[in-house]
């Protein structure tokens, strides 16, 4: 048993844990080359099949295709009834995610994973309401065709020239439990379309002549089956690796995303191959001085392609530095990645050759990191140099601009006698350099050309024209091109890091104030405050922090920060679905975005302790750096609320010891204090009636004695039990234990008061170790063997029998005695509880104190009455897993 | 015979003093402290020791007498205070009784403590043991019912041997896993659940409602002796 390779057994034992999960729904995916291949109907005819089986089945959603064999496989399958939404004058109908939940089936299906939602619904896309069944622990089976997957996106276009719309992520493809490939040879899927099975009619040819040519649906027929191999391979190395030793590391990605179109795609491909290795991938952006002049529009462009990465399942990060080359291989050090990818957009060579190129210098660079290039066309990897719209401004710096240039020449003008022209240039050169200074680059350039032509024109020989005799004045006008350019284009890249450091600045200041304000605020409220008021002077927004109660979770705005718009009932609601999900939601995200505000989780040691809702304006909202800084608040406040409330936890911990540790000392001189003078009344009668001196009419006496001695020393006992176990502090000893061993004790405990009752025991064969506290179980069992005694008359069977389930065990107590007074079955286990028949013989306390000890092991016990008189049963958890016992 | 008891309860003495009464000569003492020394001075042959003792714990007192004498050590003790319980028969206490006892029970332990003390004082130790029914040939390392010879694995029998060994005593669950697994399986409870269920199938006939070995819920096991 001790090497280490995985046995099928393990494996079994590992699926059923993974089945097992409690929580999370199981995911399956019905996965087709393309539309009509019968994704619907196989998993239409799984569903009948499980319903058989008695499983609870429902439709979610039914794409209605018109398809009559479809139709009828649904036919007595329920159905949750879709919402139907008005959009642009269309009836859209749509999965009813609300009542799906409400619901709650065994299992869910929905098709077309990779539908998109109408505007107005909870989410923007299908696969998310499917995400949010999953995790509320709803089992879901789905479908998808492969072109809609994100990863295939652009194998897809090239195969097919369509650049499809619809994806679903491929982290959630991953993860499905099963993937259920949907195969059909594409001469027989063309013949369908033909007989008009899978479109009407008159779509019929459009279709044959576009998307399902036999070429394309065989590329994506083979697409799908690698994809599905691909599953079931990292299934069994998932096994693999469950059952031997775990990896010792994993490998890491890192994809460079840059503000071009190329961007996407290179994030694509990096997840492709991160996928196909098992590595992590790691996406990050670098703002440089280099992309200073890139623009709105290249920003967007990256800042997609981060989203794309993270909806690929990669971590985003977003560096600033002069240098991006440094910053990568930097960054792949510092986690150990041995893969950096990047885009090279094809561009003309002597752009390359005056400019450099990222790519190239990466590589000269990279020394033991490898790296990929992904290239792509001209025209879709231009770094998007457009000119930002003019400033206000711009007339006024333009104007300085030919003042200065005009300054220039009336020097110049003015020292033309006395001195070289060429010499004479060096005005203009100055006037340059100070206009670059002082403005910007264009306004550099602008200078410079004007220098050189009026410089031409005024003072050159042949004066007056454009025209140049002599040929070292045209090395002087390029000299001093290149050098206002040089110069400007320093002066520009020096204002930028300026600004960019000024900003880093200023996050890293608002971030220290924000901790420093943290670290010296107690109590949860005002903490929700100083966020709040950092968050309205730094973002110029409304701003507003909702806590979780600590008993009751209910959120809570916190009372300075109301602004309005969280009192709007839908506003709650979204700050609700939040705080449950642990997932940024509302404007400008992909969930909820109907909402005023944004809402960001605030989650400290995988606790949801609250929400932080910012009603940010669209800049902010399309600005990554703000949206990292809001994060990084709110896992600061989360932090310390977290902070906050195990403060006050530990102060009532505090206090419940203290009291706990005061009940338990009186207690315990309470029980020695009653006991001890009982075990000496007991033991003296008992030494009367076995001493030879004592007559008959004596020894009735001692054994009076005796016996109520006995009685209410188990009523002493069976209230310290009681109290004890009422503190809710009872401090289970828990450890392997035998049924059989207990039940065994138990009897010989009980064997004066059960007297001449014939007991059976049958435990069944194999009965597996139970993990329980030992004394507490046998101090139950003893009480329902005293019960016995008490209720039923001499002479009657009491059956002990056990049997063990898959996650629990059964132990069964009956007799055949009198029952139970109808509607007496749960009364029994109440305190003080006395049958009317009792006279004087019970106290009504054994059977609530066998009802605490298995609720304390997180049991049940149930009393009911069978044909064949009374019966208790025990059910109690069984461990996951049996200890293990080395063989001999 | 002389019998120490250790009490801080007058009752629990009186009654002491009247179940034991017949040729025994009881010394008592109140307190730990007075009771080590009371064990010092009269060498009793048997020590009754009450856990809750006014000045200190019983457990010490235990561990005390035994740094110098192997005197058997019965402690008194209330039901619940099994942690107790185990600790003063690790410190060395020889058995435990749980308040309320009868005499014939205390009468019991003692004769059988007693008999451990003599054999151990003697020179060779019996090879064979005889209980109604149960036979085990120590010598030769056969175990029989009602004269059938039953075959044990060797972990079974070190398991049985080792309960021969302190037949009628309890034996801890720590005492049993480290004589018999050795001292790396001390707190291994589940060991001793499996073979001692192997053991029981072998040689009770009714496994459930054992004649032989009895199981002492949360502190170990004992080989009934009579």
């Amino acid at each position: 048993m001790t090497d280490r390779r995985p046995d099928p057994d393990a494996l079994i034992v590992e699926l059923r844990t993974k089945e097992a999960t409690p929580g999370h729904g199981r995911l399956k995916v019905y996965l087709g080359m393309a539309a009509g291949v019968g994704k619907t109907y196989g998993m239409l005819a799984d569903a009948q099949e499980a319903r058989r089986r008695g499983l609870d089945v429902a439709i979610g959603y039914l794409e209605p295709h018109g398809r009559q064999a479809t139709e009828a496989l649904a036919a007595g399958l329920e159905r949750i009834l879709p919402v139907e939404v008005e959009h642009r004058g269309l009836m859209l109908k749509e999965l009813d995610l609300d009542a799906a939940l409400k619901r709650r089936p065994e299992l869910m299906l929905v098709d077309e994973l990779a539908h998109t939602n109408a505007p107005g619904m909870r989410h923007k896309r299908r696969w998310q309401d499917v995400e949010e069944l999953l995790r509320s622990g709803i089992d879901v089976a789905t479908t998808v065709n492969i072109q809609h997957l994100e990863s295939l996106r652009d194998v897809v276009a090239q195969i097919t020239g369509i650049f499809v719309q619809e994806t679903v992520p491929d982290s959630l493809i991953n993860s499905a439990d099963q993937i259920e490939l949907v195969d059909l040879p594409p001469e027989d899927l063309i013949r369908r379309i033909e007989e008009g099975k899978v479109y009407v009619p008159e779509k019929v040819q459009i279709a044959l002549e576009g998307f399902f040519r036999a070429g394309n649906l065989s590329a994506l027929r083979e697409l799908a089956l690698r994809r599905t191999a691909e599953h079931v391979d990292e299934q069994m190395r998932g096994f693999r690796q469950a059952a031997t030793e775990p990896w010792h590391t994993t490998e890491r990605i890192i994809v460079s995303v840059a503000p071009n179109r190329l961007a996407a795609r290179v994030v694509r491909a990096a997840a492709r191959m991160a996928n196909s290795i098992h590595a992590d991938l790691i996406a990050v952006f670098v703002e440089s001085h280099r992309q200073a002049t890139v623009t709105t529009r290249g920003r967007d462009l990256a800042a997609d392609a981060l989203r794309l990465a993270e909806s690929l399942g990669a971590e985003t990060v977003i560096l600033s530095g002069e240098d991006i080359v440094q910053e990568l291989i930097r960054l792949a050090r510092k986690r150990n990645a041995p893969t950096i990818v990047v885009g090279k957009p094809i561009r003309p060579r002597w752009r390359e050759i005056i400019f450099g190129s990222v790519v190239d210098e990466l590589i000269r660079e990279s020394g033991d990191i490898n790296v990929f290039v992904i290239t792509g066309a001209a025209e879709t990897g231009t770094i998007l140099r457009v000119a930002p719209p003019p400033k206000p401004g711009d007339i006024k710096t333009f104007g300085a601009t030919i003042g200065i240039v005009g300054f220039c020449t009336i020097l110049v003008a003015m020292l033309y006698p006395y001195f070289a022209p060429a010499n004479l240039s060096m005005i203009y050169l100055l006037g340059v350099t100070m206009t670059a200074a002082r403005y910007g680059q264009r306004e550099a350039v602008l200078a410079s050309l004007l220098s050189v032509f009026a410089f031409d024109v005024l003072f050159v020989p042949p004066r007056w024209t454009l025209a140049v005799t002599d040929v070292q004045y045209v090395m002087l006008f390029v000299v001093m091109l290149i050098v206002s350019l040089l110069i400007s284009t320093l002066t520009a890249r020096l204002r930028m890091q300026s600004q960019a450091a000024s900003e880093r600045e200023r996050r890293t200041a608002a971030l220290y104030d924000l901790s420093r304000r943290l670290a010296a605020t107690r109590g949860r409220k005002d903490l929700g405050q100083a966020t709040v008021e950092k968050v309205r002077e730094l973002f110029d927004c409304d701003a507003c922090v909702l806590l979780s109660d600590l008993e009751s979770h209910e959120l809570q705005p916190m009372p300075g920060s109301l602004t309005g718009f969280e009192q709007l009932a839908n506003e709650t609601l979204v700050a609700r679905w939040v705080a449950d999900h642990m997932t940024r939601a509302g404007h400008g995200t992909d969930t909820l975005a109907g909402a005023a505000a944004t809402y960001f989780p605030l989650v400290a040691d995988e606790n949801s302790v609250g929400v932080l809702a910012v009603a940010l304006n669209e800049a902010l909202l399309q600005d990554q750096a703000s949206i990292h800084l809001l994060e990084t608040f709110a896992s600061q406040l989360a932090t310390a609320i977290h902070r906050a409330n195990l403060a006050k936890h530990s102060h009532v911990a505090a206090l419940q010891a203290e009291t706990e540790r005061l009940r338990s000392s009186l207690l315990s001189s309470v029980s020695h204090d009653l006991r001890t003078p009982l075990a000496v009344i007991e033991g003296s009668a008992e030494s009367l009636m076995s001493s030879e001196n004592t007559d008959d009419k004596q020894r009735g006496l001692a054994a009076a004695i005796r016996d109520e001695a006995r009685r209410l020393g188990r009523l002493v006992r069976n209230l310290l039990d009681m109290t004890r176990m009422d503190s809710g502090a009872v401090e289970l000893n828990r450890d392997w234990q035998s049924l059989e061993e207990l039940v065994g004790a138990a009897l010989s405990r009980t064997e004066p008061v059960l007297g001449d009752r014939n007991v059976i025991v049958h435990l069944a064969e194999e009965l597996p170790l139970v993990y329980v506290d030992g004394v507490l179980l046998e101090q139950l069992l003893v009480n329902l063997l005293e019960n016995a005694s008490r209720y039923t008359p001499p002479g009657t069977r009491i059956t002990i029998s056990a049997e063990s389930h898959e996650s629990t065990i059964r132990v069964t107590v009956a007799n055949n005695g009198p029952p139970l007074a109808s509607g007496e079955e749960d009364a029994i286990f109440q305190r003080f509880h006395r049958k009317a028949t009792d006279g004087d013989r019970g106290f009504g306390l054994g059977l609530a104190i066998c009802r605490a000890i298995a609720e304390a092991h997180g049991g049940t016990i149930i009393g009911r009455n069978v044909e064949t008189g009374v019966e208790f049963v025990i059910t109690l958890p069984l461990p996951k897993a049996q200890p293990e016992v080395r063989d001999e | 015979m002389t019998i120490a008891i250790i009490d801080d309860e007058l009752p629990m003495r009186r009654l002491l003093r009247a179940g034991l009464a017949d040729g025994v000569r009881l010394v008592e003492a109140e307190t730990g402290e007075a009771g080590i020394g009371l064990v010092a001075q009269e060498n009793p042959d048997v020590v009754l020791l009450d856990l809750g003792l006014p000045d200190i714990d019983g457990i010490e007192v235990a561990k005390r007498i035994r740094e110098w004498t192997d005197v058997p050590i019965i402690v008194l003790s209330a039901r619940g205070q099994e942690r107790d319980k185990i600790a003063a028969l690790d410190a060395g206490a020889d058995d435990y009784l749980t308040k309320p006892f009868g005499i014939g029970e205390l009468q019991a332990r003692i004769r059988v403590t007693l008999r451990h003390a003599e054999r151990a004082k003697g020179p060779n130790p019996e090879a064979l043991f005889e209980s109604e029914g149960l036979r085990i040939d120590l010598s030769a390392r056969q175990v029989f019912v009602e004269d059938s010879e039953i075959h044990l694995t060797p972990i079974e029998y070190k398991l049985l041997s080792t309960l021969v060994r302190h037949a009628g005593l309890v034996v801890t669950h720590k005492q049993l896993l480290t004589e018999v697994w050795g001292p790396a399986y001390a707190y291994e409870v589940h060991y001793l659940r499996v073979y001692m269920a192997q053991l029981r199938h072998k040689i009770e006939s009714n496994p459930a409602q054992p004649r032989y070995l009895t199981t002492e819920t949360g502190i170990g096991y004992r080989l009934r002796f009579t």
